[in-house]
């Protein structure tokens, strides 16, 4: 029998490729191996609907479980992929076991960034990555009082309007001075510091926790920078993520801010390929490598990678695109704004609906909408076609962007 | 529980019941209905979750906010007067026998 595809790691990328493997008709074995006890789900409302208590956990299943017996995908659950045998083509388990392939896809993920200060590992300091963390978040949120957020980005800032709507006392802290500060512009930020303000959550920018009290092993409170200390008794830190790329630097794979994949998605193996939050890929726009976190670079990496799989190989060449709720404000963003040397506001934020327009050497590069969903899908077709939009039409409400993104001459 | 069929593009009917509050999409999904894809997972992001519903329940569907709208400005198959998302019909027993057709390709 062939080997056929295996994949390491079932998050959203894994299951991905699986899914559209299957879909285009793929006949071939597959095997997909996941390290958590549970079948694949999606990741976005462990911070929004599922936490709030909107959403079951069935609700996040991508596919109930009999899904993988009836479709021929060996899940393997609760399993990590411990080493790759390149010249036999074969991946170790951590249970002992091997399993060959033909073809093996990298879709390990990211872990979170710890709190490296003392305190850390008090009872009440928690991470939010997994359903098993978001379960227990969302279990001690029930009895918290006193919830502080370390991390101003959008993990820290969706759990803080949950906790905070839950009518809990929240304070967010940020070490940088404006809030998600690595990937949208200052009016953005702005925006977003009033919002949670304006519903009460204490936002504390420009400093950090140097450690967490606790009484009797519990967390009480995270003491700042500047020595004061927050009564605490649910800390959830929302700093970061790494990609996982051991088990592919320790197979000798290239690695840097991921793993270093092509434009096809390959590594410097070309059995094997790696995708999602865990690859570093060559952005088809501006050609620097980027490492995309996102659900929508998970899912078209996978369909690019099945796709080359069953014999129709293409660059990957897809517009990133990101939402984030928080309140009752959703933040649509397409494009990367990295890197931006201009930008430029159309609607007014006073009325809470307007986009955010970024270029780079004159060009279009990213667009931030708040509350404005049709600049948001007008941006992604602008993007898509490298249709030309100078700054001045971005902010004219009188230019419309729907007809100049579908105008036939700007197709490629 | 409200049964809801799903009729593939080539006339086959799938009939599931699906929890009141659940939306059409998770009744798809739960019960691994081809033609469904739902990427995004229900948050009018990715217009991979269409449907044309049956014309004889459009009028007990809520109407269509903006956020859909634009989305269904770049479903893959064409928009037509009964496109949904079916992420943004939640089940309710007065959609009890709802029939939705599932479009030739989601993306």
């Amino acid at each position: 029998m062939a080997a056929g595809v295996v994949i390491a790691g079932a998050g959203q990328a894994g299951f991905q490729v699986a899914f559209s493997l299957r879909s285009r008709g793929y006949g071939g074995p597959i095997t997909l191996i996941g390290d958590e006890p549970h079948v694949p789900y999606q990741r976005p409302p462990l911070s929004k609907g599922f936490l709030a208590g909107k959403q079951e956990v069935r609700h996040l299943h991508l596919r109930p479980s009999p899904y993988y017996a009836t479709q021929k995908i060996d899940f393997v659950s609760g399993e990590t992929v411990t080493g790759i045998d390149r010249a036999s083509r074969r991946i170790q388990l951590s249970s002992g076991s091997t399993v060959p392939y033909e073809t093996l896809v990298l879709a390990l993920g990211a872990r979170v960034r710890l709190l490296p200060i003392p305190g850390a590992q008090f009872d009440g300091v928690c991470y939010l990555r997994s359903l098993d963390d978001a379960i227990g978040v969302r279990s001690r949120l029930q009895s918290a009082a006193n919830v502080v957020v370390v991390g101003g980005g959008f993990i820290g800032l969706e759990l803080a309007a949950v906790a905070r709507a839950a009518g809990k006392r929240v304070t967010v802290v940020e070490v940088q001075s404006r809030l998600m500060p690595r990937v949208v512009s200052p009016v953005i930020s702005e925006y977003y510091a009033r919002l949670h303000a304006d519903q009460g959550v204490e936002i504390k920018l420009d400093t950090g926790p140097i450690e967490f009290a606790a009484s009797n092993g519990k967390t009480s409170g995270v003491v700042l920078k500047d020595t004061t200390e927050i009564p605490a008794d649910l800390v959830v830190a929302g700093i970061g993520v790494l990609p996982n790329m051991a088990l592919a630097e320790n197979a000798g794979l290239e690695t840097g801010n991921g793993i270093i994949v092509d434009s096809h998605l390959r590594t410097s193996d070309p059995c094997i390929y790696a995708i999602g939050d865990c690859a570093s890929h060559p952005d088809p726009f501006t050609g620097s490598r980027v490492r995309i976190e996102s659900v929508q670079n998970a899912v078209d990496q996978a369909a690019c990678v099945a796709a080359a799989i069953c014999g129709e190989p293409k660059p990957y060449d897809e517009v990133p695109w990101f939402w984030t709720d928080q309140f009752d404000v959703k933040l649509q963003m397409a494009g990367l704004s990295a890197g931006y040397d201009h930008a430029t506001t159309r609607g007014d934020p006073a009325n809470r609906k307007f986009s955010v327009f970024y270029f780079r050497n004159g060009r279009l590069i990213a667009v931030d909408s708040i509350n404005r969903p049709a600049d948001h899908i007008a941006a992604r077709k602008l993007l898509a076609r490298r249709t030309p939009l100078t700054p001045l039409q971005a902010a004219d409400e009188s230019v419309d962007l729907k007809s100049l993104a579908e105008r036939p001459e700007a197709l490629r | 529980m409200p049964a809801i069929t799903y009729v593939s593009p080539s006339g086959e009917a799938q009939t599931v019941d699906v929890p009141v509050g659940d939306s059409v999409m998770e009744g798809a999904v739960q019960n691994a209905i081809d033609g469904i894809l739902a990427e995004c997972g229900g948050a009018r992001q990715c217009a991979t979750c269409h449907v044309y519903v049956d014309e004889a329940f459009l009028d007990r569907l809520e109407p269509i906010e903006e956020p859909e709208d634009e989305m269904l400005t770049v479903t893959a198959s064409p928009r037509k007067a009964n496109s949904r998302l079916s992420c943004q019909i939640p089940v309710t027993k007065a959609l009890d026998g709802l029939i939705v057709h599932l479009p030739p390709t989601q993306k």
